[in-house]
């Protein structure tokens, strides 16, 4: 296996405890794909090329395999995503509940349309799908919290706190 | 149809969702928690309890409302294969958000249903599926499960019963296909979130090919209560072919949107009105869609009809999951659905043809009459495309898009003619949806090789 790429990155050792007892929870390692990818995602910050190698390399996939299953899904941090991603939801029931103007606060305060991250690499912006959160639309999600039944004052708060 | 008195009706599934520390072991314990479960397991035999379940009339709260006890007699007995218990916490259609509560606030009698279940199924293993963005969620059910191991609930042995369910929590990442029993159940297995040709239904050959039973939180932790106070009880409360007490996300144009429970089969509009404060900003009533996005719409006219299976499928629509979503007569029913069928169309997995290109079509036709480009034809080709893609596909998809476009275009038709009308000259903004596709415009780096080729004649 000389010619096999080489994994540039390693996951903590407590991570590697963690891989442990989820590849007892599963009949197969590729059952742990999922759970792994979150793992490499919590430790590195997002899934890049080295990460989809690692994660390969620990479960015995090919690297094609996990890019194909990464890619499927949309809710992993990728390489390039800001400090702070945050998924504006714009299913219906948010849609008529004003999320619209959320976006576009958020475009024009940070300069940038949905999908892109600012220069500073502090904030992506994503246009994503129902949140399931509807009684509180609209509804922004900053990496893992939710922030509900937000206007445009308490937008440019959250904001602020963000920036620091 | 017996009437259904609201006053006398007890919450059982979101009782003490309000109250301090609902979600801890202590608490639920303290209000008779696990007590169902352990007189179910040292009692009755695991065929008594699908017995039970099956004279309940407990039908699936997810969507496609399957009888639960039915689809649990469907796991062959004969087997030395692992049965696995599946619990779809992927909570994706949108207008629904009622397992989120049940999760958050009262993890327990998920974990409780789901012990009586695995028991009744003899099923040793038990994952919680649960969507990515749930991280909340997540966290409540995972620190619910420690404590359950901790206290012997979960483990080795059961309540001292000697009966063993492992239970694991696993994220999905941001795929509504993966609320299809199938799409998760290749989702758990390490795959792309597709959906599987059935049969063999998941019972049969599920997950890893093992018979597998995929329920939905809000009906496994029914099963909770339908042990805890009897059949009876639970029979009581609205239609007998399909009773109990239901969860109903209201969303939109009210003034109190929600997680309501209440006794299936309460009127719509009792619901709309006197439950959820009414119609927001003294607005008037345009139209509901009573189940999901992927149920039919009722126009106001129709929304005097109970919330149940068979009123609703009487109305030619469904309780699907749940999730009402109100929308007032403020609303461009036309922007409206432009929103769904991206949504339908960004969520379809690509697989099956009709689905793939149908949404994607129902998309861009809707999109161009929404901007002032669309044709006189356009209605009837949305119709007839939709009726293309029903019954056509692996899962359901394609028909959960069909049904919102068939019903929305029919119902409310002149709007969409009126726009194709007034057409040319439409102010071309961008609504709700995404950007449009422009037309066949060639990139920037394409147009300079090109001009440059053109300039070398």
């Amino acid at each position: 296996m000389s010619d096999a790429p080489a994994v540039k990155k390693k996951f903590s050792e407590k991570g590697l405890e963690f891989i442990d007892w989820l590849l007892g929870r599963y009949p197969n390692k590729q059952a742990a794909l999922l759970p792994v990818l979150r793992l490499a995602e919590e430790e590195f910050g997002n899934i890049d090329n080295d990460s989809v190698m690692l994660v390969a390399e620990t479960l015995e996939l090919s690297p094609g395999y996990v890019w194909g299953v990464l890619t499927f899904y949309t809710h992993y941090r990728r390489e390039g995503d800001g400090k702070y991603l945050l998924q504006v939801c714009s299913t219906l029931p948010c849609a008529l509940r004003g999320c619209r103007d959320i976006q576009h606060r958020l475009e024009e305060k940070l300069g940038i349309e949905a999908g892109e991250t600012t220069e500073d690499g502090l904030f992506t912006l994503k246009k994503v799908e129902c949140l399931g959160s509807c009684d509180t639309a609209p509804v922004v999600q900053v990496n893992e919290k939710y922030h509900e039944n937000l206007d445009i004052e308490e937008l440019d708060k959250l904001l602020e706190t963000l920036r620091g | 149809m017996a009437e259904i008195k609201a006053e006398k009706f007890e919450k059982v599934l979101t009782k003490y969702v309000d109250q301090e520390g609902s979600a801890s072991l202590d608490f639920y314990r303290s209000h008779g928690g696990y007590e169902a479960a352990e007189r179910v397991l040292k009692e009755l035999k695991p065929d008594e309890v699908i017995e039970t379940v099956k004279d309940s009339n407990l039908r699936g709260r997810g969507g496609a409302g399957f009888p639960c006890g039915l689809k649990w007699s469907f796991v062959p007995k004969d087997t030395d294969k692992p049965k696995y218990l599946v619990v779809n916490a992927d909570e994706s259609e949108p207008g629904t958000f009622k397992d989120r509560v049940i999760m958050e606030r009262d993890p327990h009698q998920l974990i409780e249903g789901s012990l009586i279940s695995a028991y009744a199924l003899d099923s040793h293993i038990c994952y919680i599926y649960i969507r990515g963005e749930y991280y909340d969620a997540f966290l409540a059910m995972q620190k619910a499960i420690d404590e359950a191991y901790e206290a012997g609930i979960l483990g080795e042995n059961v309540l001292g019963t000697g009966f063993r369910l492992d239970m694991t929590m696993h994220r999905g990442a941001g795929a509504y296909i993966c609320g299809e029993e199938t799409g998760l159940l290749s989702s758990l297995e390490g795959k792309r979130g597709l959906p599987k040709i059935k049969p063999p239904f998941p019972a049969v050959e599920g997950l890893f090919r093992c018979p597998t039973v995929v329920n939905n939180v809000e009906t496994l932790s029914c099963v909770t209560h339908i042990f805890d106070r009897g059949v009876d009880w639970f029979k009581s409360i609205g239609p007998p072919e399909g009773p109990g007490p239901k969860l109903l996300c209201v969303s939109g144009h009210v003034e109190r949107p929600g997680t309501y429970e209440v006794p299936m089969g309460i009127n719509l509009l009792d619901l709309v009105n006197n439950h959820a404060g009414g119609i927001w900003k003294g607005n008037k009533l345009k139209a509901i869609i009573p189940g999901g996005s992927s149920a039919k719409i009722l126009a106001a006219e129709e929304c005097d009809v109970g919330m149940d299976y068979e009123s609703l499928a009487a109305k030619d629509t469904m309780l699907g999951s749940g999730g009402v979503i109100v929308i007032d007569n403020k609303t461009d029913m036309v922007e409206a659905l432009y929103n769904l069928l991206r949504f339908y169309a960004h969520e379809s997995c690509g697989q099956c043809t009709p689905c793939r290109e149908g949404t994607g079509w129902l998309q861009k036709i809707c999109g161009r009459i929404l901007h002032g480009d669309g044709r006189p034809e356009d209605p009837d080709m949305m119709l007839d495309l939709s009726k293309k893609m029903c019954g056509r596909t692996i899962c359901v998809l394609a028909d959960a898009a069909a049904f919102p476009c068939e019903s929305i275009v029919s119902k409310f038709r002149s709007e969409f003619d009126e726009k194709i009308a007034a057409g040319d000259g439409h102010e071309r903004t961008v609504h709700l949806g995404g950007p449009l596709v422009q037309p066949g415009a060639l990139s920037a780096h394409n147009q300079e090789r090109l001009d440059e080729l053109q300039g070398g004649h």
